[in-house]
């Protein structure tokens, strides 16, 4: 157990495990996305009372989830940066913090498109709407914050703090919002609320999220291989890896 | 400028109790602070501008103001806090005070949290005491202006608490003012929800002690959670220069 731990933490196992990861990782993550999305926006039955607008959910629900998601996996790996000093973990912070802020953006403003036609609307001050901006700008902050510390030991934990202050008001910030927008505009809550959905929806939905899942799996490996070549720049292997692949 | 430490200085056997270095840590954040005033004043100066800012740039009519009256105030009571969090450990940095004090025998945590009190002390605490005179300069009726005072006297000390993490991860950095508020505002935002929909629910007649309730839980949560934060974020910050 402690050994895989171990090996874990070095950047140049990881760099090969990720090689062979990575292939598989982005032809299934495609070709789920591809299977999900075509059928999701070709075959899935119209809405009966939105028509064909909702079929953007196929775009909307896989990035929201994501967005989320990528953020809880960098508190955990924030948490290891800070108690193992794992250098791993803080290339991970690093690599996926702007494709978590990419997509946050991507659901915010497929969430707009949504809106427009449904709600006649592109914003609204929703307790959804607004919780996710702010996870946009802890997104920023953390990328800001990164970018600001050039020693990588000090940028590493500094980043890590931030980002486990963050996750520990993600709740807060959740609740927060919903309550205080019930106190405004309780009408605007129901248009949020998911139908009950029939399998012909479903199913196609949830192919996407598992694809756009692998596929951010690829990316954070390809990120993550590239930052660990910048920064090992001056080991052995690293520059002997860069001749093989130069030839 | 450091001689209230000079005493903690010694082997850990014969150092003194932690209450009391944290009551000198304390006392000498005021001392230092009164010996500069005007500090003290800027940022209740910004505040009472910025507050009148929006009747001159929005609408000076009575129905808006005591809309948005409290939205106002805790706004720039936020903005205010947030500008004094740079002088929170800066001076303190520049001159290697806070070496010593995370060379300390004491818990650092419970250190940062007396300098964090002190810091409310000297910025929260005014912006409190101010608030009435605005509050009835925005036309918000009495009991809104008690309901709004109470609300500050709960809600800035869990900015200070939470300005110090940024405050700490910040030090050192040279562009660290807009990069502060870049981390800070986004954990500010629950605390403004909060502390405006109290005082929007007090003008309508509705109860607010469950609302209060839960902003005291805030200042719980902070007061037990941030001191280690920003111990944490300042020892990173001190082995980062």
């Amino acid at each position: 157990m402690w050994q895989i731990f171990h090996k874990l933490g070095s950047p140049k196992w990881f760099f090969g495990i990720a090689s062979t990861l990575m292939p598989w990782l982005l032809w299934v993550g495609v070709a789920l996305l591809v299977a999900g999305l075509g059928w999701g926006l070709a075959f899935a039955p119209q809405d009966y009372l939105q028509g064909n607008s909702y079929r953007i959910i196929f775009i909307h629900v896989p990035s929201a989830f994501l967005a989320q998601s990528v953020y809880i996996m960098m508190a955990v790996a924030g948490l290891v940066t800070l108690v193992w000093r794992m250098k791993l973990a803080d290339v991970f912070v690093k690599a996926v913090a702007p494709v978590g802020a990419v997509l946050t953006f991507l659901a915010l403003f497929t969430g707009a498109v949504w809106g427009k036609p449904t709600w006649g609307t592109w914003w609204i001050w929703d307790a959804r709407l607004t919780s996710m901006l702010i996870l946009l700008f802890l997104y920023f902050g953390v990328i800001a914050l990164g970018a600001a510390i050039s020693d990588e030991k000090s940028s590493a934990r500094a980043v890590a703090v931030l980002v486990l202050v963050g996750v520990v008001n993600i709740p807060i910030i959740k609740y927060s919002v919903e309550w205080w927008n019930t106190l405004h505009q309780p009408a605007t809550f129901k248009l949020t609320e998911k139908p009950s959905m029939p399998a012909e929806m479903w199913v196609p939905l949830l192919l996407s999220v598992l694809g756009l899942y692998l596929i951010f799996g690829w990316l954070a490996c390809l990120r993550m291989q590239t930052e660990i070549l910048v920064r090992e720049g001056r080991t052995r292997w690293v520059q002997q890896l860069v001749q093989a692949r130069g030839d | 400028m450091a001689t209230e430490f000079t005493v903690t200085l010694r082997s850990p056997e014969v150092s003194v109790g932690t209450a009391t270095a944290m009551k000198a840590v304390f006392v000498r954040d005021l001392k230092t602070a009164f010996r500069q005033p005007q500090d003290l004043l800027n940022p209740l100066l910004f505040f009472v501008m910025v507050v009148t800012l929006f009747p001159l740039g929005v609408s000076p009519e009575v129905s808006f103001l005591q809309q948005a009256g409290s939205g106002i105030l805790w706004v720039a009571a936020l903005l205010s806090v947030l500008l004094s969090l740079d002088h929170l450990y800066r001076h303190d940095f520049d001159d290697g005070t806070l070496e010593q004090l995370v060379l300390q025998p004491q818990p650092l945590f419970l250190l940062v949290l007396a300098k964090s009190l002190a810091h409310w002390v000297l910025t929260g605490l005014p912006l409190v005491l101010l608030a009435p005179v605005l509050g009835v300069m925005v036309h918000l009726e009495g009991n809104s202006v008690a309901v709004l005072c109470l609300t500050l006297l709960i809600g800035t000390p869990v900015l200070s608490l939470i300005g110090s993490i940024g405050a700490a991860l910040t030090l050192g950095l040279r562009s660290a003012g807009v990069l502060l508020s870049l981390l800070i505002i986004p954990l500010y935002i629950p605390v403004l929800i909060f502390g405006t929909g109290t005082v929007m629910a007090a003008s309508e007649g509705a109860p607010v002690a469950g609302q209060l309730a839960l902003m005291g839980a805030f200042l719980m949560l902070a007061l037990t959670l941030a001191p280690f934060a920003s111990a944490a974020a300042l020892r990173i910050s001190l082995s980062n220069s």
